[in-house]
């Protein structure tokens, strides 16, 4: 289907694609839902219908333009059509993260002064009710799911099937009303407010204009070839942003189907079902489902297991080449052929990845190996960088130039440029209009000239023009000489060996680099438990020789690799010590998110720091823990410091020449 | 309290006449007197629990309720007429389902077919036309096959429906069993400890489940439990039973508070 024909009329709001998506694919599927071990589905046509109905009914309530609606819950065809129906008549959708507490419920509500609250479940009316008393804009709870509500006051609640109800008997009397509020809607009009998850202070409201999502929507489709034919699941929250640009602004724009999942739980199983040909998921969803893969090929029979690694030893070796259309020899094309039927395509099927054109993934770094082992399958797993605030994308991967380490070139239509500190700037259609009611936050972010920081530093890569991220900006410093220090880019790096939990790495203001490295119990144990090494204690399996010498080889490699950069290869680590106890959320040491704390550790761990600067073999050192019941105890241990080998640098640090 | 009009909950739901009757039911074992001369009814709508300290004839009694036993003295009065001596699944049909302490699923099959082992009574295909799968044992399967899909979705069971029920955790098998005589559409739904053996959380789902049960179908419910605090949370009245005799009927606050019930639990010295 030609672009033109998309183009055609005036597309300046999503009531406006989903009028013309209900005309041009009338009969094509454009949600199913799980429900009741049936997966239902609604045509475009009789989605219009649907999002009429709930937008006559909010007429109905009074809903008036400029009114902010708020909507939480899983996602569900019927919460998509509840913030297309809120835009249709002129109000504000605003999603809201369906496991937020209700304290910050309250604060989202009360910032953006919702009027309306349409929310999914039993769970999510009590939140709002709890706080609803010091709402004073709130007026309606419009509820999904019944269940459990029998015995609730009907004072301000009222339920999704009577909304419509409402709406569709008043179709007469108001559908003129409602079909000038939408088609008055313009291309500067506000399309979504979306609160970013905010780990530091409050939320802040990202208002997001129709242009912002239909133009980004165009040009990640056509970047993809994304048509009406697609399929993909909707399962990471609405509130996201993602979900908003794929379920919603890439989906209305290009015509195809979103699928909801039955519940949270079945999520594999619906994946494997509806088999999605457009799928974004977190490296972490991709390495759990790698790690489950290779549990059950381990309780497979020894034929089965050993066909399993011989293709899959192919794959790895001519899957990539495959994908990116490199040349391949006749035989090994054979062979992968004979693989495909053999593992590949059965592997596949289990994983629900059978027909997937497009995979994403983004939001952290996702390990090598993880990332080369789904695409040797021949799944196009690329990855994408971006934020709330760019609508999503800042970078992306074209077909053929995938690669691990790197984000990929800038988005259609996104100029980049780096700051003088390494921080990544954009500037795009995308680029969000305003902070809801926080000028100077949006003015300490975008410039004048539409330039938005992201907050992250990076580099674009000489030669491929690929952008890649080393850390948040404010984490990255430099050494005493003057060399860039990117603690986060090494971790992560440290991060992918199985045997490493977690890792510290410290260096910022020094010559060298050293590091504490957290072994990960279950892996570790694992190995210890197949090797016979016997061990009473996790302090005592950390202190192991053998242990050692193992993450004394882990890091060593990640030398060698960080060596190959030759604007981090400073970063390389010269003396490591494992620790005598993981670092724990409860203790201050991470964040609830697993984030790292470094000026804590770092000063809570200053004699550990010290000895392995100071060139002593071990140190002794004391430590107080704090145990899940509040109890504090004492550990005591005796830590070895290893020296590893690092690798010489590969050029001089450039920044002279640049 | 023989009147037929009901009573009102603490939480405001109106309690129907009564569904059941007990009237001096003895049940001996050889020489062993397992209950002693007990009459309580169970009302239409309503959580009714029994409980009493271990041996105190609480299984036996749902045992008696379910058909299971024969009362050697007294008699079973459903919907005001006497009930005959039945078998179990006659009972069933009646519309009295239940679960067991320990639970008695068929741990080889899937939980779906599991719960569908709870419509059984009724399917009416013959043999034949369900061996063959056609005409009416296929209507009736794809009929009951979505009473049970209600009744997955309502329980939350639906990321296990083709699980082997054998690979389960012990909360979720009580679950599954509580779906399958949910799946029989009971007027009268019989749970033996329910939340025997479960932690903290898996207690308050389960607590959970049997109040919007209640609340969802209206099903009377009658319950075993041990923990008290359940029980008292739970349940509109509380039979307590000891030694095979009953030593308190009332409202929550009323049994909590009688001396017998106290003497019962925490012991008195002799």
């Amino acid at each position: 289907m030609a672009d033109e024909a998309r183009d055609a009329g005036n597309l300046r709001s999503i009531p406006a694609l989903l009028k013309r998506n209900a005309e041009r694919f009338a009969d094509r599927p454009a949600y199913r839902e799980k429900e009741y071990g049936i997966w239902q589905s609604w045509t475009w046509s009789e989605t219009a219908e649907e999002v009429e109905a709930l937008a006559l009914g909010l007429l109905e309530l009074g809903a008036k333009k400029g009114d902010f609606v708020a909507i939480i819950g899983r996602n569900r065809p019927y919460l998509y059509w509840s913030m297309v129906a809120a835009e249709m008549v002129g109000a504000i959708p605003v999603p809201l993260y369906q496991d937020s507490v209700a304290d910050e419920m309250a604060y989202v509500l009360d910032h953006c002064g919702a009027r309306f609250v349409i929310a999914g479940d039993q769970e999510q009316v009590d939140k709002v009710m709890e706080v609803a008393e010091g709402l004073h804009q709130f007026e309606q709870l419009v509820y999904l799911d019944p269940r459990g509500m029998r015995k609730y006051g009907h004072d301000h609640l009222t339920s999704f099937a009577e909304v419509q109800r409402r709406g569709r008997a008043a179709r007469n009397a108001r559908a003129q009303d409602l079909a000038a509020r939408w088609s008055g809607l313009g291309y500067d009009d506000t399309c979504v407010m979306l609160y970013t998850s905010g780990t530091t202070g409050k939320p802040k409201g990202v208002v997001l204009s129709n242009r912002n999502i239909i133009e980004t929507a165009k040009a990640s489709a056509g970047f993809d070839h994304l048509t009406e034919a697609e399929e993909v699941l909707a399962y990471l929250p609405m509130a996201w942003v993602g979900d908003f640009i794929f379920s919603i602004g890439q989906a209305y724009w290009a015509g195809f189907c979103v699928n909801c999942p039955e519940s949270a739980d079945t999520m594999m199983t619906d994946l494997r079902e509806i088999a999605p040909t457009y799928y974004f998921a977190p490296p972490r969803v991709f390495e759990t489902q790698l790690t489950q893969i290779m549990i059950r090929m381990e309780d497979a029979g020894a034929p089965k297991r050993r066909m399993f690694r011989h293709f899959l030893d192919h794959a790895r070796r001519v899957g990539p080449d495959l994908l990116d259309g490199k040349p391949v020899s006749a035989a090994d094309r054979a062979k992968y052929a004979l693989g495909e039927v053999l593992v590949y395509g059965p592997l596949k099927n289990t994983l629900g990845f059978s027909r997937i054109r497009v995979g994403y993934t983004a939001g952290e770094a996702i390990g090598p190996e993880i990332f080369d082992f789904y695409r040797a399958l021949g799944i196009n797993l690329k990855q994408l960088y971006g934020q709330t605030e760019a609508s999503v994308f800042i970078t992306q991967q074209p077909d053929g130039e995938v690669r691990s380490d790197t984000v990929g070139v800038p988005s259609p239509g996104v100029e980049l440029k780096i700051g003088e500190t390494g921080e990544v700037f954009y500037r795009s259609p995308g680029t969000f209009v305003e902070y809801y009611k926080n000028a100077s936050s949006t003015a300490d972010t975008k410039d004048a000239e539409g330039w938005v920081a992201t907050g992250d530093a990076g580099f674009i890569e000489e030669g491929s023009g690929h952008l890649r991220i080393i850390d948040r900006a404010k984490d990255v410093g430099q050494m005493a000489d003057g060399a860039l220090f990117a603690p986060k880019y090494v971790e992560n790096k440290l991060k992918f060996y199985p045997n490493i939990l977690e890792a510290v790495v410290f260096g910022a203001g020094r010559e060298r680099c050293c590091a504490f490295i957290n072994i990960d119990l279950t892996a570790v144990g694992n190995w210890a438990e197949r090797n016979n090494i016997a061990y009473a204690s996790y302090q005592e399996l950390a202190q192991h020789p053998q242990v050692l010498d193992m993450i004394q080889a882990n890091v060593e490699e990640t030398n060698a690799s960080v060596a190959n950069d030759e604007m981090l290869s400073g970063c390389q680590v010269h003396r490591f010590l494992v620790l005598h106890k993981e670092l724990d959320a409860d203790d201050g040491e991470l964040t609830r998110t697993r984030k790292v704390r470094r000026k804590i550790i770092a000063e809570k761990f200053a004699d550990l720091v010290a000895a392995l600067y100071d060139g002593s073999d071990e140190i002794y050192t004391e430590t107080e823990v704090t145990y899940e019941d509040g109890r504090k105890g004492r550990i005591r241990a005796t830590l070895q410091i290893r020296d590893a080998r690092t690798a010489p640098v590969v050029a001089p640090v450039r920044e002279a020449a640049e | 309290m023989k009147d037929t009009e009901g009573y009102v909950t603490a939480d405001g739901r109106q309690i129907g006449g009564v569904l059941m009757e007990m009237r001096n039911i003895t049940l001996r074992f050889g020489g062993v007197v397992a209950i002693n001369g007990i009459s309580f009814d169970i009302r239409e709508g309503e959580i009714r629990a029994i409980i009493g300290p271990n041996g105190a004839g609480k299984s036996s009694m749902l045992n008696i309720i379910s058909g299971f036993y024969t009362p050697s003295e007294g008699e079973v009065l459903y919907r005001g007429e006497r009930r005959p001596a039945m078998k179990p699944y006659e009972v069933a049909r009646m519309g009295v389902a239940r679960t067991f302490q320990n639970i008695a699923l068929f741990e080889g099959m899937t939980v779906l077919d599991n719960v569908m082992t709870g419509r059984l009574t009724h399917m009416h295909a013959g043999t034949l036309s369900q061996a063959l799968w056609f005409g009416r044992a296929r209507d009736e399967e794809m009929e009951n096959r979505e009473k049970v899909e209600r009744v997955i979705d309502f329980l939350e069971i639906q990321n296990i429906r083709k699980t082997p029920v054998g690979r389960l955790p012990y909360g979720l098998k009580k679950r599954v069993e509580l779906a399958r005589a949910l799946a029989a559409e009971p007027s009268l739904l019989l749970l033996d400890e329910p939340m025997a053996g479960m932690n903290v959380e898996e207690k308050e789902d389960m607590s959970r489940f049997i109040l919007d049960v209640n609340d969802e179908f209206g099903t009377t419910i009658c319950l075993i439990e041990h923990d008290m605090g359940v029980v008292m949370d739970l349940s509109d009245r509380v039979v307590v039973m000891d030694y095979g005799r009953k030593i308190g009927d009332g409202v929550p606050d009323e049994v909590r508070r009688s001396q017998d019930v106290i003497d019962a639990y925490l012991g008195v010295p002799h």
